[in-house]
């Protein structure tokens, strides 16, 4: 059998193959180097960046739930200075595309962000997250009123030089809405989805589960919802979508593949097998190669 | 560190709710005392690792021995766990206890499910003979089960307080320790938050330095989620806020450095 091709093209750039993390489960894969290969994946993604160091939220951050989990973290980070020299540095000896996820309380914060990571050469593309359920000010007020995405948007159009992908919330009305306004303003490519708001109360203790109350629900228990969005997005815009919400194995990351999405993110399930992404890689051209598929493309958005 | 199926060796009932686990794992020849590992149980449903901390390991033999506390879904999973079938392991995590620390009297003060680490400490310990060991266990009751207390008297002076008096001195660790006129050089501790801080305050109340293992929930267990983090009095290098995470700069820590 020929040669299979598992790259795929991300706003001008190759990825090797359509495989890569969710922003913030993954750390800025230094702290899983020794436990999986990161050179596999299409690309890494980082935990999200603000400008200065941001403490998050209070404890207890995280809770299992069915199939799944909340988490609010509320974008705990070093600051953009310690981001550089020390993730970013580390991510120079990986082979792969980076993938790096900005986040702010304020315009301003975003803009000055994605302005210093302009002369970051090892940075390939910018995520912006205008989704984080778990933070008062900025974050999801973005992503929630297309007036504001699309502002935001076309403020950091003018500040970036480099492919710019918008993070869409699922915590919306109509998703598509989102999508087009951040097309429209000049985003390269989206993301979704984030974590959909969810809550649990510990009945013992009589009290929420979260110091946060609420938290952003991930893994396996959303995926029908991020599948459908996933599909509604893709259709709505011409600009690439990277899908992602409970992705576990290489049957599901065809599912976001067929329905539109040009690459795929996994990330809770990485908590449970580091080696996932690897697995799904593998998984995919073990399906190619029985369903005699020889480019990974000819399934993308066939429905 | 690892992400690999160990095999289940044997399941013991040591108490009420309380198992013994030990697994064939070549994790058993990088361990430490006081670090731990994540526990998966078999389940589509549940997908989180539970952390458990390591009791004693045989790097020779490559077995990891552990006792648990059955609690929820995972802990239930795995005392059903017959021996020749695997579970899926992460570890060693964390930092563990610092060894080099040690000097003269060293108190070594356990409660309930945090005395476990303390017996691979303990072991590890008596190798040097400078060290004067005094063990301090709590349990909850003789009902409950004095799990380990036997292992740990071949170690050293060991007393046993239980909160309802059926057993040892009646009362808590540090209502004991303060009953004793002899002030360590050193205090190793594992146990419940509410005895922890009663260390901590001891230790500050005397000048002596305290290193506590502590507790948090966790979701990835190798310092990528930033789920497990605990308040620092300073700023943390790693994270560059006052948040220190317990999987990877702990569990254990100086009890200085963390607000609790
Ligand atoms: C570093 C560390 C070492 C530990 N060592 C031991 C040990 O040696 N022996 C022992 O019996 N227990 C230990 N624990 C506590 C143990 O992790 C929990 O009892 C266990 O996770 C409960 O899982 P479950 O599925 O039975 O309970 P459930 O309540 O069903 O668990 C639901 C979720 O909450 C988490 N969780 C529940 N209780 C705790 C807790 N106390 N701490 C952290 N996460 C929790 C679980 O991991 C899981 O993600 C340790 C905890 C930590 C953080
Ligand atoms: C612990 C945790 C931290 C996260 N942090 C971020 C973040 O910093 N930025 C971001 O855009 N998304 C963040 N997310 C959302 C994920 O990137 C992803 O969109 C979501 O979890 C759905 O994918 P999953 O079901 O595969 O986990 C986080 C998710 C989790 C579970
Ligand atoms: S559990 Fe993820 S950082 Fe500690």
């Amino acid at each position: 059998m020929k040669q299979l091709n598992t790259s795929v093209e991300l706003c001008g750039l190759t990825l090797k193959n359509p495989v890569m993390n969710a922003s913030g489960t993954f750390g800025s894969g230094m702290e899983y180097a020794s436990l999986t290969d990161l050179d596999r994946p299409g690309a890494l993604v980082t935990k999200g960046v603000s400008s200065s160091p941001w403490e998050g939220n209070p404890t207890p951050r995280v809770v299992e739930t069915p199939s799944g989990m909340l988490n609010a973290i509320g974008l705990q980070n070093p600051g953009l200075e310690v981001f550089i020299r020390r993730d970013l540095a580390f991510l120079s000896g990986v082979d792969t595309r980076v993938i790096v996820n900005v986040c702010g309380h304020s315009e301003a914060e975003y803009e000055e962000v994605a302005e210093r990571l302009n002369e970051e050469d090892r940075v390939d593309f910018l995520e912006i997250n205008v989704s984080c359920p778990n933070v008062k000010e900025g974050a999801i007020a973005f992503g929630t009123d297309p007036g504001r995405l699309k502002s935001i948007t076309k403020a950091l159009r003018a500040k970036t030089g480099k492919p710019m992908i918008i993070k869409l919330s699922p915590n919306v009305t109509d998703i598509t809405e989102l999508a087009k306004a951040a097309e429209s303003e000049g985003a390269d490519a989206l993301s979704l989805i984030n974590t959909l708001t969810g809550m649990k109360i510990d009945i013992e203790k009589r009290k929420f589960a979260l110091a946060n109350r609420t938290g952003g629900l991930s893994g396996p228990a959303i995926r029908p919802v991020a599948l459908r969005m996933v599909y509604d997005v893709s259709h709505a815009v011409k600009i690439p979508v990277i899908g992602m919400g409970g992705i576990t194995n290489a049957a599901d990351a065809l599912e976001f593949l067929m329905a539109g999405a040009r690459a795929v993110a996994v990330g809770m399930y990485l908590f449970h097998d580091p080696d996932a992404m690897i697995h799904i890689i593998e998984g995919l051209t073990a399906w190619m190669e029985k369903e005699k598929l020889s480019d990974i493309n000819e399934i993308i958005g066939i429905l | 560190m690892i992400h690999k199926a160990a095999e289940v060796l044997s399941v013991n009932r040591l108490g009420e709710d309380i198992f013994e686990l030990r697994l064939l794992s070549p994790a058993a020849k990088e361990a430490t005392p006081g670090q731990f590992v994540m526990l998966f149980p078999d389940s589509p449903a549940y997908l989180l690792g539970r952390p458990v901390s390591i009791c004693e390991a045989l790097p020779e033999k490559e077995e990891l021995r552990f006792i648990f506390r059955r609690v929820g879904f995972g802990t239930a999973a795995f005392s059903r766990l017959s021996p020749g079938t695997e579970l899926f392991l992460t570890g060693p995590l964390g930092n563990g206890f610092p060894l080099k620390e040690a000097r003269g009297k060293v108190f070594i003060l356990g409660g309930g499910i945090g005395i476990p680490p303390l017996f691979g400490l303990g072991k590890e310990l008596k190798k040097d003979d400078s060290l004067s060991l005094n063990f301090i266990l709590g349990y909850r009751s003789k009902a409950e089960g004095l799990f380990l207390s036997e292992d740990f008297s071949s170690l050293g002076d060991c007393r046993l307080t239980t909160d309802d008096g059926s057993e040892g001195f009646p009362g808590t660790v540090t209502d004991c320790i303060r009953s004793l006129d002899i002030i360590p050089d050193i205090i190793f501790s594992c146990g419940p938050l509410p005895m922890l801080r009663a260390v901590k305050q001891y230790a500050a109340e005397h000048g002596v330095k305290a290193y506590l293992s502590l507790e948090e929930k966790m979701a990835c267990g190798v310092g990528a989620c930033l789920g497990c983090v605990v308040k620092t009095t300073g700023t943390d290098p790693h994270s560059g806020v006052h948040n220190a995470r317990v999987c990877a700069e702990g569990p254990v820590f100086d009890s200085e450095m963390v607000v609790l």
